[in-house]
């Protein structure tokens, strides 16, 4: 059999088993008890032509339907520059494994250090590890982090407020490792801080796990908070959206110990949920129980300023069963994505990604409002580009998602019977924020045909 | 790749007033500065202000300095650095897979829900397996996945003293690791000379507090655990399960599958054997497959088909109603979704007849450049090996000629270096895989160097002990970083 | 007289009276290379005879360091945390932690300096 990714002819076949004494294929398997043998072929198909793969994922494509995104809950739609992709395909950089060779790797070790640079200057805390799978799990591995430097703790108090995916990998995470998990009630959709305190009391915690811009969109004052959960020994662990933390205030200074979430909204295709990018800062104290990668600098032989894997006896591979956590790689390639992106958008892009993100989506909330089709959940709370709606008609909040994806759009994510959480990005056009509006507007009145016709009939803004 | 080293950071690049994007006008009342102050920054964060075609340079110069496998031969042992087919890339970013967001309605990704549940279909077959889960981001986190599905199979049946796993002494210093993570603690099993698990040694440790048993197949020396039937029996028989490590799956497919051989558990790594890019340490994929029996632990979401009318519909299953037993989510959606496409594709490419063929393939390459070394390399255990086998340093200890030294010095060569220092069995372990990959030629040359490098010991060992000598950079000075670690730009002292 | 006692595993332990400074031999930080980092527990922490208490690494290789006693932390050696490298410069000199010793009878299963170096020499 030939296939186009193996290159050996039969010739080569049979000189290199002539080789090594054998006569066939097989007898590379003697070792092998016959009765453990697979004695047919795979119940697989026989190879694809490259056309043939090609028209079968088309076909799937098909099958889906992108849609003009108002979803948010953790996953953002925001505009990558055609430069990123570019990059990124480069095989150099894209079939590379983990740069153990530092000597033809400095490519690879390079924009990891830029990439720890940049995270560091958006969390504001001093260090940065190489990247994690993605935020939940960054999140997790957070609160295993501050449960092993407490040594004798293994308490947990995550806010409500925090994505409720996230707290699912948390449980689960805490559940195997021994850890429990206490939830700290909300109150108007911000953290109950004098529940937060009260809890803290039993001083058997080990960390506390925050969130703003929290589930709902909302910015949360944490003022005073890291001096009470310090007081109480334990860390504090926040988390956002990376995209965020151009404008907002940041955990470091909240005064956060550990900054942990999902990078992803860094231009990111959405992808169907991955792969993404988990990012992971923390003070300087912390640095040894960091877990997974992280690239320092140093001097080659020749004196000139190079990149390496460093402090890599806390990692599995040494410490096998006592290392801070098992994770052996890290989101490499998405690491290159995130600092290609923010090399480009700058302090300055970032903040306009966030500035028009922001506007829009509180023109959309206010269009929205005045509509009469719906109120703001949290009326009184600061939000940046995504925010809680309630739904005040008669008619059931499902169907409206149902007509607006009949119509192309997903409208937010559906928290509640009559609660969507609404996100906009610098994607969405005042156009299809206009249509939205109008949609609302239209299905609260119960003027239900969204047919053809009424489509071409939106009122232009 | 460029012998020259570029060496210079973006931020360094970074003038002000420069720009590198272009963004929408913003057609509304600019609501930032309505925002409460306490709750913004007071100082922007410091990143790079440069304009596109630097930015493009840059990365393109340090790309440059570093190595792929579309660079050349990547003998990595363990680590199956076999060619990542183009067009896996292209079908991973077709546009209509690419925008979906996790959260759209079922009916909107009808496509996307089916490669998933074909992909899990066909790993399922590959892996004599009832049902995979994807929803893993790596092999590490699939091995802690794996894990927890054994310890969700014990707690529901209220056993709840397993808390031991038992773990070669051979094996990679993960396993152990994800066992921590995963609440057990770990008891090594010794193995025997010929590197494989000593079956007595593991019948004496096998008790009612073992909840399972890891092991990869062939193990970390490439050898086949012949008596796997045997071991399954008895690990069976204390109650335990038995848990596959797939790390080294490549030789055997097409010819055995885990399942058959007694394995419970096993994970699967994409990115090794079905050739997805390594992308310089990321993303991976480390799907979990279950035998029949033990579907209702896997994570959440679990996508599930229903054939409605002879059509059939996808949809996902939380872990209410089909499994109320399942060990919870452990990652946000379905893994890395982009990174299953394509590894469908590579699948699909191959075939029944490619896949049968990838085996044997590797396993010869290994077999050919382990039989034209074994008189210069000590080889600790001779063997048939599978897809990769372990050299213990030259076989002329008498140079001071130490692994490192050869494998830095195959860099010179245009070469990447074999894994080194593992296992930890021997004290000079190189580890060898070739991968299907890699045509003949590629091996001789391989080989030639080998023995030209071991020439080079007898005859002029300064220049291996200062190897390399032809790449970007020297040897770094490993000390100083970790010692005075300096992790960020801002961290940087000025001499640097 | 001080008296100083050495583990299977490498620690030494120089005893005062009921106060014991642990570190480890000068065989050990040879065979590790350069420190870069040690992990001690804080003051008041309990020790126990044959637990890890911390960790010694160099760069690609960690120790567990094991207690040859039991007792309770009185001091980490802060030096270490700046210098970690004083340990190659002089293992003996620069002990890790100081102990309130538990139960002094322990110290009679460790090795004296004579069996300790046997111990060594037959490469363990």
């Amino acid at each position: 059999m030939v296939h186009r990714y193996f290159p050996h002819t039969k010739d080569d076949i049979d000189a290199m088993l002539k080789h090594c004494g054998m006569e066939s294929l097989d007898d590379l398997y003697s070792d092998i008890p016959s009765q453990l043998k697979l004695k047919r072929d795979y119940d697989i198909k026989p190879q694809l032509s490259e056309k043939e793969v090609r028209d079968f994922f088309e076909e799937l494509a098909l099958r889906n339907q992108p849609l003009t995104c108002f979803a948010g809950a953790g996953f953002y739609d925001h505009y990558a520059p055609a430069v990123v992709d570019s990059i990124l395909s480069r095989s150099e950089f894209l079939t590379a494994y983990t740069p153990y060779q530092p000597e033809i790797s400095q490519g690879t070790l390079q924009y990891i250090f830029e990439y720890q640079s940049m995270m560091s200057e958006l969390t504001g805390l001093e260090v940065s590890n190489a990247s994690m799978y993605d935020g939940t799990t960054a999140v997790a591995e957070a609160m295993m982090m501050a449960v092993a430097h407490s040594r004798k703790k293994n308490r947990i108090l995550v806010s409500a407020t925090v994505n409720p995916i996230y707290k699912d990998v948390i449980d689960t995470y805490a559940h195997y490792h021994g850890i429990a998990v206490d939830v700290i009630p909300e109150s108007e959709g911000v953290t109950d801080l004098e529940a937060m305190r009260d809890m803290l009391s039993s001083n058997d915690v080990a960390g506390v796990i925050l969130a703003t811009p929290n589930y709902y969109g909302i910015l949360e004052d944490y003022t005073g908070v890291a001096e009470t959960v310090h007081a109480a020994k334990a860390l504090l662990i926040m988390t956002a959206p990376a995209s965020t933390l151009g404008v907002i205030k940041t955990p470091g200074q909240w005064g956060a110990d550990i900054a942990a979430g999902e990078a992803q909204s860094l231009g990111m295709p959405l992808n169907f949920g991955g792969p993404y990018l988990g990012y992971m800062c923390c003070t300087k104290a912390l640095i040894r129980k960091l877990p997974g990668r992280i690239v320092g600098v140093t001097k080659d032989a020749d004196g000139q300023r190079v990149f390496v894997l460093t402090l890599q006896a806390r990692e599995q591979h040494i410490r096998r069963d006592k290392a801070t956590s098992n994770i052996c790689s890290n989101q490499g390639l998405m690491a290159l994505y995130a600092s290609v992106y923010l090399s480009l958008l700058g302090t300055e892009g970032l903040k306009e990604v966030n500035a028009i993100s922001a506007s829009g989506a509180h023109y959309l909330a206010s269009r929205l409002e005045e509509s009469g089709a719906f109120e703001l959940k949290y009326p009184d709370k600061p939000f940046l580009n995504e925010f809680v709606l309630k739904f005040k008609g008669e008619v059931k909040l499902s169907d409206f998602i149902e007509v607006c994806t009949s119509c192309g759009c997903l409208p937010g994510v559906m928290i509640g019977d009559d609660e969507l959480l609404v996100c906009v990005t610098e994607n969405r056009t005042r156009e299809e924020i206009d249509r939205y509006v109008w949609r609302a507007e239209t299905f609260a009145k119960a003027i239900s045909p969204f047919d053809n016709k009424t489509q071409t009939e939106i009122p232009q803004p | 790749m460029n012998k020259k080293y570029y060496g210079k950071l973006i931020f360094e690049l970074s003038r002000p007033g420069r720009r590198g994007y272009s963004l929408p006008q913003n057609n509304y009342d600019d609501v930032l500065h309505i925002l409460p102050n306490n709750l913004l920054r007071d100082e922007a964060p410091k990143l790079p202000e440069v304009d596109e075609p630097t930015v493009v340079r840059h990365y393109t110069n340090m790309s440059t300095n570093n190595f792929g496998v579309d660079t050349g031969f990547y003998p990595l042992g363990s680590c199956t650095m076999k060619y990542n087919p183009k067009i896996n890339e292209e079908m991973a970013s077709l546009p209509a897979f690419k925008a979906l967001h996790p959260f759209q309605p079922s009916a909107t990704v009808q496509g996307a829900l089916e490669a998933y549940y074909t992909l899990q279909s066909l790993l399922s077959e590959i892996g004599g397996m009832a049902e995979f889960t994807l929803n893993p981001y790596a092999g590490a986190h699939g091995e802690l996945t794996g894990l927890m599905v054994i310890r969700a199979y014990h707690e529901s049946r209220g056993d709840i003293k397993r808390d031991k796993v038992i773990i070669p002494d051979s094996a990679h210093g993960t396993n152990p690791a994800s066992a921590a993570v995963a609440g057990l603690k770990v008891v090594e099993v010794k193995s025997l000379a010929d590197g494989t698990v000593d079956v007595e040694a593991l019948k004496a440790l096998l008790d009612d507090t073992v909840a399972a048993v890891m092991m990869t197949n062939p193990n970390t020396v490439g050898i086949f655990e012949s008596n796997i039937p045997k071991i399954a029996e008895l690990v069976h028989g204390s109650g335990a399960l038995l848990y596959y490590d797939g790390a080294n799956l490549n030789p055997l497919l097409g010819v055995a599958r885990p399942g058959d051989m007694g394995f419970d558990v096993m994970h699967i790594n994409l990115h090794k054997t079905f050739s997805t890019p390594h992308g310089g340490g990321g993303p991976g994929a480390g799907p979990v497959g279950v035998r029949a029996g033990l579907e209702k632990f896997l994570p959440n979401p679990r996508v599930v088909k229903h054939t409605v009318e002879e059509e059939n519909i996808f949809g996902l299953d939380f872990g209410t109603e089909k499994s109320p037993l399942s060990l919870g989510r452990i990652s946000a959606w379905l893994g890395n979704f982009a990174v299953e496409l394509r590894a469908l594709s590579y699948i699909l490419s191959l075939g029944c007849d490619g896949l049968k063929m990838a085996g044997p393939l590797a396993t010869l390459n290994a077999n050919y450049i382990k039989e034209s070394l074994r008189d210069l390399y000590e080889l600790p255990i001779d063997r048939v090996c599978k897809h990769e086998f372990v050299f213990d340093g030259l076989a002329d200890k008498s140079t001071g000629i130490t692994t490192l030294n050869v494998a830095k010095r195959l860099l010179d060569y245009g070469f990447h270096a074999p894994t080194i220092y593992f296992p930890l069995l021997f004290h000079e372990s190189l580890m060898i895989e070739p991968t299907e990959t890699e045509s003949k030629e590629t091996l001789d040359e391989f080989i030639s160097v080998m023995r030209k490098i071991a020439y080079e010991a007898k005859e002029s060992p300064e220049i291996l002990k200062n190897a390399p000598l032809e790449t970007p950079i020297r040897k770094p000075d490993d000390t100083s970083a970790a010692l005075n670690p300096v992790v960020t730009y801002s961290g940087m002292p000025s001499s640097c | 007289m001080n008296k100083t006692y050495y583990s299977q595993s490498h620690e030494y332990i120089t005893v005062d009276g009921n106060i014991g400074y642990i570190g480890i031999s000068d065989y050990a930080q040879r065979a590790l290379g350069n420190v870069v980092y040690v992990d001690m527990p804080e003051e008041g922490d309990e020790i126990e005879a044959g637990e890890d208490f911390g960790a010694v690494e160099s760069v690609k290789a960690a120790s567990d360091l094991i207690a040859p006693v039991s007792g309770t932390v009185l001091e980490a050696n802060e030096l270490l945390v700046d210098n970690p490298r004083l340990i190659n410069e002089d293992s003996m000199a620069n002990w890790i932690i100081k102990i309130e010793i538990a139960d002094p009878s322990q110290l009679d299963s460790l090795m004296d300096e004579d069996s300790y170096k046997v111990h060594c020499e037959a490469g363990h």
